[in-house]
């Protein structure tokens, strides 16, 4: 029979009735949501990870009164979506892990100056050479290894020796994180780029079958046995032994040779966009970031389990972390690292992209 | 151009064409096609927006860039990544997908209600949340192995669906026929059956290979490259938006590939059968001793598809410590969720019915074409489609309607228009012409008729297509994040922001209210393409 009352269409609409009441609520929920058109307030489109930003924005909002709206992403989707939104982009500060992003959208015009005694907190050379985006915090290249597969002896000394073959099937990396096309950059600075592109093909070989998409897996792979050891920035250890508890962290991380162009600083840095309408607000959030406070909350996990380096006003990190001024990196600029397009070319001549 | 075609009878699979119809009528019919073509159109054209950005881009990339990014080693690697998943997955889906509502609708398999609903829920579990769940458990779920499992537990429903509805519409009585004139049980199977469901399953697998060529979430956690993950690559690591679009050109050739080939399939599809009115009840078939054994395939499928996801879930939430992130509360993220996969549901639905109405009721090259040019945007990344409808919004808007939730909306709804498309057009076919004539004929006037008898009719179809939007939207995250407006967070996002940051104990609420919210869909959908199992309930 067809019947046009079916059982299944009443149902359907007892359905769509609940539904459309959910749809009201949510709607009341977002006008409530919602501010006006407040100046006090802005919106930052954030890279960094989630709790390091949130803790840097409660503090921000309770020291100044102007509120800001937090958009978080991957950086590098970020660093797009701010150049398809051109003028109209709704961002007033982009904050990054690292400093490609910012050079890149340094370089398509789309950021302002920052402030002279904003920048003035942070060491020059953590910051944009050309004054449009600010160094926050930093972070170092390590190795992440399990000792239960390779005793610490075994480790390479430098990452040239990551290509070398008798590491085949042992090397974890995550080549299409920000965080591993700096050793590249770092690498064709030291090397020339046939000697950087050879390396690449031995790396490609040796980290085969642990070619990972984030650092996070390349921990984990490493903590829970899956593969020997892997090249990550030392925070995400630090970060993984404070979810997992100290009993469940089965790895250790080791430093490359004094020097070493595998031994390299990442900095993380916030700009203002040129389009902000909202430009001394923006720059009010800049100088927090930078500030004795804001550098604070980086520099102690119970706050913002950043466990990353503050690099700003003088501000230091608690034991057990190596303390900054002990680290002995490769001597590279910012604008030597640039947007790391050379590397990324290479990387992906050696199959690694 | 509108009194030139042909009509097509009644029904969903008589090809034949209508012999020289009453002059009276076809003047009458010829005014509703001009409204219905004009609207094809329109919607047509918005599906083509992502295209059409696409290629802006990729010229903007310049044509020396866009070669050395096609023509490189890595390509060879994709292609390969790519082909060899999308075929062995969409096979292994056609097979469980066609196993399953064969034994759901023609057998006697015990509890097949809840079965009906079981396999459909896997749907509702986003792809990154499964691979999240197996790839914590078990090492060697990673790469090609690990995508296969995870994928085909995750799309196998999307053949399920059109087949279990097609099984129900074919008349079983022709399995009779086939038997008494002495047929073996396989070769009716094969010959009858499974021809009777060869659209359904041709239809399934189309969505299938189309999904996978978009996949994004899952490869990402699984370590498994395919274009659509070097596209993300592209974005992420080169900050390059011409680059990421000239490498979904790529995409979109595939996607026309995988069109082009169930096109070649259908072409020779015959399948003949009475209306749904006429069908018969038959006694399903008896399992006897097979039925231990497919309870187990079922219980295993179920354990699988489901269990694991959720299993895993639960685990995070009960085992481990987290570190603490404000978010928001889970009510406002599965209002929010809810909100926009309903607004979503009902525009896509509604968007598909004249392109539906088109490809059912009449024939012709043209419109031929602009159905299937309406799948293409399943074969594109959703970042990829935001990004369109960001650069439209920025460049011809004034950043009009920009991360606000109309766009978000209409964003959705051309992600998953095809599968609203494949939902109204079954329902479509139940609702024949010959109706819509008899009801005219009595004096009805023509939206008189589309509402009370095509709509009608087509009523659970178009509240199938409805879930179908719905539970893809649930869990849709990479579009969401470019497109949702600041500070509002959906289920999918909120799920995703804790698990980057390794709250993994706060992360799994919303991965189960995720499960949950979607869940009351597929049970819909389960009932809807159960019904005939108590016809007169």
């Amino acid at each position: 029979m067809t019947a046009p009352r079916h059982p299944v269409v009443a149902r359907v609409r007892g359905l769509a009735a609940a539904w459309l009441a959910a749809a009201g609520l949510a709607a009341l929920a977002a006008c409530g949501g919602s501010g006006g058109g407040d100046a006090q307030s802005i919106t930052l489109y954030n890279g960094q990870h989630v709790q390091t930003a949130q803790n840097l924005v409660a503090a921000f909002e309770a020291a100044t009164g102007i509120s800001v709206s937090i958009r978080s992403n991957d950086e590098g989707a970020l660093a797009d979506q701010i150049a398809t939104e051109g003028s109209h982009s709704p961002a007033d500060v982009v904050l990054t892990e690292n400093s490609p992003p910012l050079e890149s959208l340094q370089a398509k015009g789309l950021l302002a100056k920052v402030e002279p005694a904003t920048l003035a907190r942070t060491p020059a050379r953590f910051s944009s050479p050309q004054g449009e985006w600010v160094g926050v915090s930093s972070r170092v290249s390590v190795l992440i290894y399990n000792p239960s597969l390779i005793p610490a002896g075994q480790l390479p000394a430098k990452v040239s020796q990551l290509a070398d073959p008798r590491y085949r099937g042992r090397l974890a990396i995550a080549p299409q994180e920000a965080d591993f096309q700096p050793i590249v950059t770092s690498y064709l600075h030291a090397y020339g780029k046939p000697a950087t592109l050879s390396w690449l093909k031995g790396i490609e070989a040796n980290a085969s079958g642990h070619v990972y998409s984030d650092n996070e897996t390349v921990a984990s792979q490493v903590n829970r046995g899956a593969v020997a050891f892997g090249i990550v920035n030392q925070y995400y250890w630090w970060r993984m032994r404070a979810e997992i508890g100290a009993s469940s962290t089965h790895s250790k991380i080791a430093y490359f040779a004094p020097g070493d162009p595998g031994y390299i600083i990442d900095v993380s840095g916030a700009a203002v966009l040129k389009s902000s309408a909202h430009q001394a607000a923006a720059q009010k959030f800049l100088a927090f970031l930078v500030s004795r406070q804001g550098q604070g909350i980086i520099a102690d996990p119970s706050k913002s389990i950043s466990y990353e380096y503050p690099i700003a006003s003088g501000v230091t990190t608690q034991a057990p972390e190596t303390p900054f001024s002990q680290l002995r990196p490769y001597p590279i600029t910012i604008a030597e690292l640039g947007d790391g397009s050379t590397a990324i070319a290479l990387m992906r001549e050696a199959g690694l992209l | 151009m509108t009194t030139s075609q042909t009509l097509r009878r009644p029904g969903p699979s008589s090809p034949g064409r209508a012999p020289a119809a009453r002059p009276a009528v076809r003047a009458r019919r010829a005014r509703l096609p001009v409204a219905l073509t004009a609207a094809g159109f329109a919607v047509a054209a918005v599906l083509t927006l992502p295209l059409v950005f696409l290629l802006i881009e990729a010229r903007g990339a310049g044509a020396a860039t866009v070669t050395h990014l096609i023509f490189r080693r890595l390509t060879a690697d994709l292609l390969w990544n790519t082909v060899r998943l999308t075929v062995v997955v969409t096979v292994l889906c056609a097979v469980i997908g066609t196993a399953a509502a064969w034994c759901v609708e023609r057998t006697n398999l015990p509890g097949r209600r809840v079965w009906a609903v079981l396999v459909v829920v896997p749907l509702a579990i986003p792809d990154f949340v499964v691979s999240f769940g197996w790839a914590s458990l078990w090492t060697w779920v990673q790469g090609f192995r690990g995508a296969v499992v995870v994928m085909t537990l995750a799309v196998y429903p999307l053949v399920y669906l059109p087949v279990a509805a097609s099984l129900r519409a074919a008349d079983p009585g022709q399995e009779e026929v086939a038997r008494s004139l002495g047929v073996g049980r396989a070769r009716t199977f094969v010959r009858v059956t499974l021809a009777q469901a060869r659209g359904a399953i041709l239809g399934g697998c189309l969505l299938v290979a189309l999904v996978l060529l978009a996949e994004y979430g899952a490869f990402e956690i699984l370590g498994y490259q395919t274009f659509t993950t070097e596209i993300f690559t592209e974005f992420s690591v080169s900050f390059s938006v011409p680059a990421a679009c000239a490498l979904s050109l790529v995409l979109v050739a595939l996607g026309l590939l995988v069109l082009a080939g169930e096109g070649m399939l259908r072409g020779g599809g015959r399948v003949s059968r009475s209306g749904p009115l006429a069908a018969r009840q038959m006694p399903p078939h008896r399992l006897g001793r097979a039925t231990l054994p497919v309870l187990a395939g079922f219980g295993l499928l179920t354990v699988l598809a489901l269990g694991v996801p959720v299993g895993a879930s639960v685990y995070w939430m009960v085992a481990r410590s987290s570190h603490a992130i404000l978010g928001v509360s889970l009510t406002s993220a599965a209002l929010h969720t809810a909100l926009y996969a309903a607004s979503a549901g009902a525009l896509a639905t509604a968007a598909a019915l004249p392109i539906a109405l088109l490809a059912i009721r009449y024939t012709g090259r043209v419109r031929y074409f602009l159905e299937r040019s309406t799948y293409l945007v399943l074969a594109m990344p959703g970042v990829v489609i935001a990004f369109a409808l960001a650069y439209f919004s920025e460049r011809y808007g004034g950043g009009l309607l920009y991360q606000s939730a109309p766009l978000l909306v209409i964003c959705y709804s051309i992600m998953f228009f095809p599968l609203a498309l494949v939902g109204v057009k079954a329902s479509l076919a139940r609702a024949p012409v010959s109706l819509d004539e008899m009801a005219r004929s009595l004096g009805q006037r023509r939206l008189a008729v589309l509402w009370r008898v095509t709509l009608r009719l087509a009523g659970p179809g178009l509240a199938a297509a409805f879930c179908l939007v719905f539970l893809s939207v649930v869990t849709e995250l990479t579009a969401t994040l470019l497109l949702i407006p600041t500070g509002v967070q959906t289920l999918a996002t909120q799920f995703w922001s804790y698990e980057q940051n390794l709250a993994y104990g706060q992360a799994a609420p919303f991965a189960l209210v995720m499960i949950a919210v979607a869940a009351l869909p597929s049970y819909v959908l389960g009932r809807f393409f159960d019904r005939s199992a108590h016809p007169h309930g």
